[in-house]
């Protein structure tokens, strides 16, 4: 009974696994299957967002890492997004982009460092790398 | 403001070299209307200065950044308590103290705490103004809390002392995309409000964290509408405005108005254009301590002149 349990929940596991697999690949273009689970990276390094526009698919988690001896903050200009933290060196925010849309955003600890987040639909023909 | 400023970078660049490296301390004399800085002095030449004038002396401390602890000084609460010890063996006595923010590295509490019981070894009334990071909790409340009782909005007051009025603005909120410091409608319209009815013989004194006139604005070092707040003080004889914000000394005179910042307590900050980023810097530990300190500013009555010394905290 209990072997069976955890045989079937291991199944349901798998199966759910499958089911997300091939939905990422659904939504992908062909060159993004097989890129991980989507996700985006911008670093901070000397008081600058790099790349300073980073185009995703929606869905995609995108992470910023502070590399700088010095604090900085994320913020939408506007309410694109939920603002961070201060982030101090080697600290990193995460926010996953559901909506297509180009949010700008800036430091507002060093408001003249701007960045762009493009976020294209998942299943959309313009879809870019 | 912009133009002009960004134009003068030659003889900024001047006064950079002139001052940035050699002092650490600024010793500030109003006497009469139009600060003026006496220059970098050492110890003897403070000390003469304080007895010359017998009048105002006031102590501007900026940029501790209590809680710093990265490879430009390691121990940032170090260097103050070494400043403390500067300010305790100075041989007049300040009347006050001005901080012109960045008190703490992150406002953590733990940080204001360490830097309250260091700084109030001064046994000096200290008057604040905020850095941007002193609004870093989430709910931006401990600075208010702490230094704000009594002040306007996000923390702007003044206050008058020996016939001089002094103002602290706070120009690190609510801050724009790609922009410059911000002081904001309200603080602006409160401004022009508290010094109309002064006569414009009373010298006026002004801090506030990041610099009122642009200094370089690629590293964001200025305030937006900086120019707006400077024009409802025309008609005065005498105005400084003491800065902080970009850790190293720099001066301009301009028509009425003496702007100075004073060094950081905590690290240096490259001057313009002279490196990638404004972030700390690194420099040989013998030379850290000469280019951190603190800044005295003495007023002399029935003179025109504020005499501003700035004394590293070691030479």
């Amino acid at each position: 009974m209990t072997l069976s349990s955890t045989a079937r929940s291991a199944c349901l596991a798998a199966a759910l696994g499958a089911v997300s697999t091939l939905g990422l690949a659904a939504a992908a273009l062909p060159g993004f299957a097989q890129s991980a689970p989507a996700a985006g990276a911008v670093s901070i390094d000397n008081f600058t967002f790099t790349p300073q526009t980073l185009t995703v698919r929606a869905g995609t988690t995108v992470t910023w890492t502070n590399k700088d001896d010095i604090p900085h903050g994320i913020a939408a200009t506007g309410n694109g997004f939920t603002r961070s933290k201060a982030l101090d060196t080697d600290d990193s925010y995460s926010f996953t982009f559901t909506t297509p849309g180009t949010y700008k955003y800036f430091c507002y600890i060093h408001p003249h460092m701007v960045g762009t987040i493009v976020v294209e639909a998942a299943t959309g023909s313009n879809a870019t790398p | 403001m912009s133009e002009s400023d960004r134009d003068d970078g030659v003889s900024r660049r001047r006064v950079l070299e002139c001052m940035t490296w050699a002092g650490t301390g600024v010793l500030w004399t109003i006497s009469g209307g139009v600060p003026h800085a006496l220059g970098i002095m050492g110890e003897a030449q403070a000390q003469q200065a304080a007895q010359q004038t017998k009048s105002l002396t006031f102590l501007q401390l900026s940029d501790s950044h209590v809680g710093f602890d990265k490879p430009a000084n390691p121990n940032a609460l170090g260097t103050l308590e070494e400043a403390v010890a500067k300010v305790n063996a100075l041989p007049q006595k300040p009347a006050f103290a001005i901080h012109t923010g960045d008190i703490s590295h992150l406002s953590l509490e733990s940080q204001f705490d360490d830097a309250d019981r260091v700084i109030s070894q001064t046994r000096l009334d200290v008057h604040y103004v905020p850095g941007e990071h002193d609004f870093l909790d989430p709910d931006q409340k401990f600075y208010r809390e702490r230094y704000g009782r009594g002040s306007k909005g996000a923390g702007w007051y003044s206050f008058d002392a020996n016939g001089v009025h002094f103002v602290g603005l706070v120009n690190v909120v609510d801050l724009k995309a790609g922009g410059l410091g911000n002081l904001g409608n309200d603080q602006l319209e409160w401004l022009q409000d508290d010094v109309k009815h002064l006569s414009a013989s009373t010298p006026i004194v002004l801090f506030a964290h990041i610099p009122l006139w642009t200094v370089y604005p690629d590293w964001g070092w200025g305030t937006q509408d900086g120019a707006q707040a400077l024009s409802y003080l025309k008609r005065f004889g005498s105005v400084t405005v003491l800065n902080g914000h970009i850790h190293q000394v720099m001066q301009k005179v301009e028509g009425n108005v003496t702007f100075h910042t004073a060094r950081s307590t905590a690290f240096p900050q490259p001057a313009p254009d002279t490196a990638p980023s404004p972030g700390p810097m690194k420099v040989p530990d013998d030379q850290l301590r000469t280019m951190l300190g603190i800044t005295d500013v003495t007023f002399k009555q029935n003179e025109q002149r504020l005499a501003i010394i700035d004394s590293p905290l070691k030479t």
